[in-house]
């Protein structure tokens, strides 16, 4: 197994704020990896740092050996790194169909191209992008014929939306924020049902859930973060066995 | 078919409707510019000066839209680390440059103006690079870029991380905005056949934003609609002549009461 993605003693300050302290760890290839961790633990900044969205103070990052710290995120899109975002952000003003649409975009080849091609009705790199953005719809369940606007969707609906989005520029590394959030119980089933196909399809899976059976049965290898420092890392069943991660969640004196 | 009035009413409609398309396309990518006027008066100034040498209106038109593009690329680039408001007072700084560089630039008669414009801008060229223009930034809603614009104005952080370079699209609305400006200058300058820097001032950046604004900045068919009835509306409506700006300001308070989005709304494509 190679390592897809190494973060090397990465800090992250907001002013006199600690974010992350000294936090290293390594996402294997083909693996489904949990982050998890108290509210304010740091999990969301991690995920910002790793998606080039926020540059950390000091440290280190890589994917697939090549170090990417500092690159912009659109650069860090390009490498093979999507995410979704833990508060729904998607372009209300785009139907679901053209969010979707967006998530091809670095996939379309150059932008002056593009240019030169405006008087062409349908250029071949829109109608692959049709297609895959269609596919990618019907994959995370959701009818690519819905002729309404994002927010017309229920909540479940747009975080499977964005999970389409990302999913739609054939990333080598997925970052899931938070997917299961507001779900009932079927529809996280059907959400780790999604997750496990999208693996199997070669994607290697980070995620941040608080949803602890999902973590439990999906992941093959647990970071836990408090207080911006990983506090244990290892298979989920020692994880969860772990005294220190006991301390976090429920208080030294449990 | 027209008498020469309503001819040069469409003319200048036409104009209009290019400048409003002109401003449209850098408001699709959240960059409101007010300094629209300024591009209008570099494509004015060299087609104008280029005509006077017996260059052909084609060529001159031609040059005007290339340079005025260049000057969209040239004001862009600083606009890129600024955002919302920012970018209203930059790009009506530019205007304002503009207009004091004509004011006191000699070779195009300074203060004089530059008078004795060859009376070559035609109806029929002007309506056929609306449709043009229009046709252009309707396929553009409907591209790749033009989605990456909205995606832009919506949300840079979400946009940047779905993998679109800001720095590119920003930029390449701008110059397109600037180029369609550079154009409905070269037209002005050959319809009005006398320009100097006074015609370029504040205001007119200002009506051009009011065409998008009151026709609609999220649809292509908003700022023609915005530049028709701007333009058109005033000369019908003799009795508001002398109260044209405090009829239009009325005018963008009432739009903004009762329809905020436009006379047009947003069009949405659902496949």
């Amino acid at each position: 197994m190679t390592v897809l993605l190494q973060v090397e003693t990465v800090n992250k300050r907001f002013g006199g704020y600690f974010a992350l302290t000294n936090v290293t760890c390594q996402v294997w290839t083909g693996q489904i990896h949990a982050l998890i961790g108290p509210n304010g633990a740091g999990k969301t900044t991690l995920f910002n740092v790793v998606s080039g969205v926020t540059r950390p103070t000091s440290g280190r990052i890589s994917f697939a050996g090549t170090d990417y710290t500092g690159r912009r995120a659109d650069q860090v899109h390009a490498m093979g790194i999507a995410r979704n975002f833990q508060s729904v952000r998607l372009f209300p003003g785009l139907s679901i169909f053209e969010n979707v649409m967006i998530g091809c975009h670095a996939r379309m080849g150059s932008v002056f191209r593009e240019l030169i091609s405006l008087p062409v009705p349908w250029p071949k790199a829109e109608r692959e992008a049709r297609e895959r953005a269609a596919e990618v719809l019907a994959s995370v369940g959701l009818d690519s014929r819905l002729s309404i606007l994002p927010s017309e969707l229920t909540l479940v609906d747009q975080r499977r939306l964005e999970i389409a989005r990302a999913l739609a520029s054939n990333p080598r590394l997925l970052l899931l924020d938070e997917p299961a959030a507001g779900m009932n119980a079927a529809e996280v089933n059907q959400l780790g049902r999604l997750i496990r196909k999208i693996r199997e399809s070669g994607v290697t899976i980070l995620l941040v859930e608080h949803h602890t059976r999902l973590v439990m049965a999906l992941a093959d290898r647990v970071t836990v973060l408090s207080a911006g420092s990983v506090i244990a890392d290892g298979p989920p069943n020692v994880v969860q066995r772990d005294a220190g991660v006991i301390a976090a969640y429920l208080g030294d004196g449990a | 078919m027209f008498s020469g009035y309503w001819e040069s009413i469409s003319v200048f409609t036409g104009i209009n409707i290019l400048m409003g398309l002109s401003l449209y396309v850098p408001m699709s990518a959240g960059l409101v510019s007010l300094g629209q006027a300024g591009f209008m008066a570099i494509g004015a100034y060299i087609s104008a000066y280029l005509t006077k040498l017996h260059v052909p209106f084609g060529f001159a038109i031609a040059a005007s839209a290339i340079v005025s593009g260049f000057a969209g690329l040239l004001v862009g680039a600083p606009a890129l680390r600024i955002r919302g408001i920012y970018i209203m007072i930059l790009t009506m700084g530019f205007g304002e440059i503009t207009r004091v560089f004509f004011l006191n630039f000699e070779p195009t008669g300074g203060p004089l103006g530059l008078s004795g414009i060859q009376p070559l801008t035609k109806i029929h060229w002007v309506l056929l690079a609306c449709v043009i223009a229009l046709l252009i930034v309707w396929r553009l809603r409907r591209s790749r870029l033009g989605r990456a614009m909205i995606a832009i104005h919506e949300d840079d952080v979400t946009a940047e991380a779905m993998g679109i370079n800001l720095m590119v699209v920003k930029l390449l609305a701008f110059a397109l905005g600037a180029v369609l400006a550079g154009i409905a200058g070269a037209f002005y300058a050959h319809q009005t056949l006398f320009i100097d820097a006074q015609q370029f001032d504040f205001s007119r950046s200002a009506i051009t934003f009011l065409f998008v604004v009151l026709g609609g900045p999220a649809n292509p068919f908003g700022p023609v609609i915005g530049a028709l009835f701007v333009t058109v509306l005033p000369e019908t409506l003799r009795v508001v002549q002398d109260w044209r700006m405090t009829f239009f300001g009325s005018l963008l308070v009432l739009a903004a009461i009762w329809r905020p989005d436009g006379l047009i709304r947003a069009v949405h494509f659902y496949r």
